[in-house]
């Protein structure tokens, strides 16, 4: 193996170093801590030892040449070994440099319009100009008691008690006599008299209330949501599973599971069921391009997860078809729990090749979720419930049981699969939950 | 077969003299090869350092040291593996975890004070810990080291004047190297010894050949008995000489010629302690030999540990600004 | 409740701290004997002893550095620096030593010491008995600053700051030393470090302050009452750590806000205060960010036109505020 020789730091404020002399030759055998070289600083003249023992192959930087401390000044190594050609100097961090943390504002710049010109309002303080862009007041029509006529934020309350008694005054019914007809003049007699008179509504107010910004998070999810639904062509199917056989396989594997320090959710199933359902019908696993349909080698599963009141973020799990039941549980545990601390990295939410929705959380028990472009299709799961079903004994004769039973609704784009296709797929999902078996 | 000191005890001081010394060395090729940012160097101080830690009891005792005291550290407890991670900035660095620069020693099972760069800040911190012994009646001893030019600091003065004022259990060590960096003792001080500054604090000052380990610790020893006796402190004065350059940024041929240091040189405290005990029967060359392998292993073993060691994470250094934070350290 | 002075209190702090825990001790010039040039230490060295109460060299550097070694072993000193001017010499102790040791040692090694002085002018002091050095130190992580305004607070905070493990600067104003009384609570009790008072509630206005101003603040704010106008006063009582969500509660509520110190102005502590309101409160203030201090001029003056010049008192404060308040 071979080792540099790199120009030493030789100094705390000494950033480079001139070699003065070569000690040995190309060719030449040297010993580890031998004398290989003189360097001279501004600060120091020293003779540098040999990082190792071996030959010096090569000599990189010439005497009387100068260069930055780190640089390679030569190679070491067995007679023969290769040198790294075009090898990038290793300049030596011995100072690690703070990382500057992006501020991020809180503040938002709401300066307000600047009102007609027919009065000029004065200087308008921050707290001011924040009040008045919340509760949508128009600054002209407020009275200054500031200095020099400006407005305080105390006028600004003043203004808003007076404007919130005015208010409840409903706005006067237009009368009957200034409201227009339909315009026809001679109409049949009867039915001048069958016909009910015209009804008055009063014109529209502009509407008032509170105007909220959108988080980034919101403008994102709106584009993509959006942009999604011009793109595919939406369909939907829904199915429905049997869970008992799920339900038995958890409640059975649940400590289990969580000794080993995963938590078991219905979603680890239901993910499972997916992935085998997609080895079957690989298909589903594409994306739509101009070229053609692109099927991917890989199975990225996303879970869709909400975060709170901004918003929901699809964290994937990459080459979910390796995965045993325990470690798609380990993963789902995992990028949940950093998708509601805002722990995801960059990489963890792209990739994506097919998506569950556990949209049954909330109690919808069938949806038609929108596709995460640019998958083929997206599995929406609802709530599970216990539910009255028909069962066929083993001599054809209909009995009532009582089973979990959840629906399963697949949107897919029309564009790449027909409705058999879907519904093979879907079927499978189906059959895999109701034999499940790990 | 020394009269105070037993054999095992004299081979001892020899060993941790040669480990100081030959990991000393490494250091300075270490910064050489461009592997570490900084060293400052023992070397031609051995001899006083292992006398001063034999003259104390190790572990009761306490310590305030400053940069050059290696050997010192070495034979209180402190391993080349950790001032291996002092000196590359490592995580688990006992002294500061990477906050100060290497040898800058704290090591609280040792009782050794952590201290800065500000020189003499440690002597009124001695009196400190001597005031607060006597305080609660105990018999603990407190050594405190500075080199020569940190006499010339308001802080000694006012340290060593506490001390004296109430009688405190301290021995305020003077290592006079000759040089404070480029600056020679002349321009430091108008007293030929630096040890003769106590006199005018009212305090016994005693000048020792800080060369030879033995001529050392009788002095040390005299006088922390004498502390620890209720007698009071006492200055003592190690003349030594500073082999290197102050550090390894330092270019000392600009204020010292070759010739002084090789004259120097030839007292070298290593050589002497090893003829002194070879005349005794107690060093033989594969004694010698044995010492020598079993040091370049400590101390291979040690650049290899520091190597591998990982750095703090560098949100290591928003704490602990406050002691109710230390748990997190 | 009793009612006593400024000083009294202190004292009654420290004879209690004392009783309480024997690592206690007192080191300072003049404090054993003479019970301090203030008296702040009156009785305590015949109650205590001499290895209690310690009568130190003319050496403020070493004070601090000696109660700093001290501490390292694990007492609890209480350093007395005589007058505030002459705490400089123990700048480096301070600031390289104390402030840093927790930090430098990875938690190893802690400096729990209290370093008291009286700070402040209006005595006749001139420039060298009449300082202001919060500014100094408050800048310091790994210090804690603590400045008390009234009796009740000052045993209590001064009672914390003996038992904080950090070292702690507490500067006692002196002008107030006698002519600031109050009731005191019976018994034991803490006032915590790092909290700020609401010592007068208003709509109006929020007037931050500290040590001796709190005094004429309060003064100040019952002038400007009887013309309608509401002050809310804060007395911040330590300022290092700084109490953020008292100051800021308080602003978003009045939207105004008055910083009052005696220390001169230009990088005197009301700048940083001044600062975490522009950065905090931008969106909720209605004038811009007053500062009331001392001159920008070297000292307060000895001569008592010139002390009177430089030194904040109720009119000047009362002036300020009517001024915020008109804007």
């Amino acid at each position: 193996m071979v080792t540099q020789v790199v120009m030493p730091q030789l100094g705390e404020s000494v950033v480079e170093g001139t070699v003065t002399k070569w000690l040995k030759q190309k060719g030449e055998s040297v010993q580890e801590m031998e004398a290989l070289l003189e360097v001279t600083t501004d600060k120091v003249d020293t003779e540098i030892p040999s990082p190792a023992s071996g030959m010096l192959l090569e000599i990189l930087v010439p005497e009387g040449t100068t260069v930055q401390a780190g640089t390679v000044l030569a190679w070491i190594g067995e007679p023969g070994e290769e040198i790294p050609q075009g090898a990038v100097p290793i300049a030596q961090d011995l100072q690690t440099k703070p990382e500057s943390i992006p501020q991020r504002s809180e503040v938002e710049s709401g300066l307000v319009m600047a009102p007609s010109p027919e009065r000029q309002v004065g200087f308008i303080s921050p707290v001011v100009a924040r009040m008045a862009k919340e509760h949508q007041i128009d600054l002209s029509q407020v009275k200054g008691s500031g200095q020099g006529g400006r407005i305080t934020k105390k006028d600004l309350l003043a203004y808003l008690e007076a404007r919130q008694k005015q208010e409840p005054a409903a706005v006067a019914a237009q009368p009957i006599w200034e409201t227009p007809a339909d315009g026809d003049l001679f109409r049949p007699t009867e039915l001048v008299f069958g016909q009910p008179l015209p009804e008055v509504t009063a014109p529209t107010q502009p509407l008032s209330g509170r105007l909220i910004p959108f988080t980034t998070m919101r403008k994102a999810i709106a584009e993509h949501m959006i942009a999604s639904k011009h793109t595919s062509a939406h369909v939907t199917t829904v199915m429905e599973a049997d869970l008992s056989r799920v339900v038995a396989h958890r409640n059975a594997h649940l400590s289990e599971f969580a000794q080993q320090g995963a938590k078991l959710t219905y979603t680890a199933y239901f993910a499972a069921a997916a992935i085998a359902a997609l080895k079957a019908h690989p298909l589903v696993n594409s994306s739509f391009t101009a070229e053609g349909l692109l099927i991917h080698p890989q199975i990225n599963l996303g879970i869709a997860a909400s975060v709170g009141e901004e918003g929901l973020i699809v964290p994937v799990i990459k080459h979910a078809d390796s995965l045993s039941l325990l470690g798609l549980a380990r993963a789902i545990n995992d990028l949940a729990q950093r998708a509601r601390t805002r722990q995801l990295k960059p990489d963890e939410v792209r990739g994506g090749t097919f998506t569950i929705t556990n949209h049954g959380v909330g109690g919808s028990l069938f949806a038609t979720p929108i596709i995460n472009q640019p998958q083929c299709a997206i599995l929406g799961v609802g709530v599970i419930q216990k539910r009255v079903v028909v069962i066929e004994d083993e001599f054809g004769n209909d009995a009532l049981a009582i089973r979990p039973m959840v629906y399963l609704s697949l949107t897919f784009d029309h564009r790449i699969l027909d409705g058999a296709a879907a519904d093979a797929f879907l079927a499978k999902v189906v059959e895999r939950l109701e034999n499940f078996s790990a | 077969m020394d009269g105070t000191l037993p054999d095992q005890t004299l081979l001892e001081m020899y060993w941790t003299m040669l480990l100081s010394r030959r990991l000393d060395e490494r250091a300075w090729a270490l910064h050489r090869q461009g592997k570490i940012a900084f060293h400052i160097s023992a070397i031609g101080h051995e001899a006083a350092q292992i006398a001063i830690a034999s003259a104390i009891r190790r572990g009761y005792d306490w310590i305030a040291p400053y940069y050059r005291d290696l050997t010192l550290m070495l034979a209180l407890g402190y391993t080349p593996r950790e001032f291996m991670l002092s000196l590359m900035g490592k995580k688990g660095d006992p002294s500061s975890g990477g906050r100060q620069m290497p040898s800058h020693w704290s090591l609280k099972r040792a009782n050794v004070i952590s201290h800065s760069a500000p020189v003499a800040t440690q002597t009124s911190h001695a009196a400190g810990i001597g005031l607060a012994i006597k305080l609660r009646g105990e018999d603990k001893v407190v050594i405190t080291t500075v080199g020569e030019g940190s006499t010339s600091q308001g802080e000694w003065y006012e340290g060593v004047n506490w001390a004296a004022v109430h009688q405190l259990p301290v021995v305020f060590i003077i290592v006079n190297n000759l040089y404070a960096i480029s600056v020679r003792q002349e321009q430091q001080m108008a007293v030929a010894n630096a040890a003769d500054k106590a006199l005018g604090l009212g305090l016994p000052g005693v000048s020792a050949d800080g060369m030879d380990f033995l001529a050392m610790y009788h002095v040390m020893k005299e006088a922390v008995e004498r502390a620890r006796r209720g007698e009071g402190p006492t200055v003592v004065e190690a003349k030594v000489y500073r082999i290197t350059p102050h550090s390894s940024d330092d270019d000392d041929r600009s204020y010292r010629s070759r010739e002084e240091v090789e004259q120097f040189k030839q007292r070298d405290p290593l050589v002497i302690a090893r003829q002194h005990l070879e005349k005794q029967g107690l060093l033989t060359p594969s004694k010698i030999e044995e010492f020598e392998q079993r040091a370049r292993e400590l101390v291979e073993d040690a650049v290899r540990f520091g190597e591998s060691a990982p750095y703090p994470d560098p949100e290591e250094a928003a704490y602990p600004v406050y002691a109710e934070e230390v748990p997190r350290a | 409740m009793p009612e006593i002075t400024l000083i009294e209190a202190i004292r009654q702090a420290m004879d209690e701290e004392l009783a309480r825990d024997e690592r206690v001790f007192i080191v300072g010039e003049d404090v054993g004997k003479r019970g301090g040039v203030f008296r702040a230490t009156q009785g305590l060295y015949e109650k205590y002893g001499p290895k209690r109460v310690i009568d130190s060299p003319l050496a403020e550097l070493s004070i601090v550095g000696v109660g700093i070694g001290a501490a390292l072993y694990g007492m609890r000193p209480i350093c007395e620096i005589q007058f505030a001017d002459f705490i400089h010499p123990a700048f480096n102790q301070i600031v390289n030593e104390a402030a840093k040791m927790c930090y430098r040692s990875n938690g190893e090694w802690t400096v729990p010491m209290v370093i008291r002085a009286p700070y402040g002018g209006g005595i006749g002091g001139g420039l060298y008995h009449s300082q202001s050095v919060e500014a100094f130190f408050a800048h310091v992580p790994g210090l804690k600053v603590v400045i008390p305004s009234n009796p009740a607070d000052a045993k209590g905070l001064l009672k914390a700051a003996v038992r904080d493990p950090n070292p702690v600067l507490y500067f006692e104003p002196k002008k107030g030393y006698r002519l600031i009384k109050g009731e005191v609570p019976e018994g034991e009790y803490l006032v915590p470090l790092g909290k700020a008072r609401v010592s007068r509630q208003g709509e109006d206005l929020t007037l931050i302050t500290y040590g001796m101003t709190h005094y004429y603040a309060l003064k100040a704010a019952q002038m400007v009452a009887a013309e309608g106008i509401e002050t809310e006063v804060i007395d911040l009582r330590t300022l290092l750590p700084i109490d953020r969500e008292t100051i800021l509660q308080s602003v978003k509520k009045t939207a105004r806000a008055l910083i009052v110190h005696e220390d001169n102005l230009t990088g005197g502590y009301g700048a940083e205060i001044a600062a975490i309101l522009a950065e905090q409160a931008f969106m909720d203030l209605d004038a811009p960010i007053k500062r009331l201090a001392g001159p920008d001029v070297p000292a307060v003056p000895f001569s008592h036109p010139m002390q009177d010049w430089f030194m904040p008192n109720a009119e000047k404060i009362a002036a300020a505020i009517r001024e915020l308040a008109a804007f």
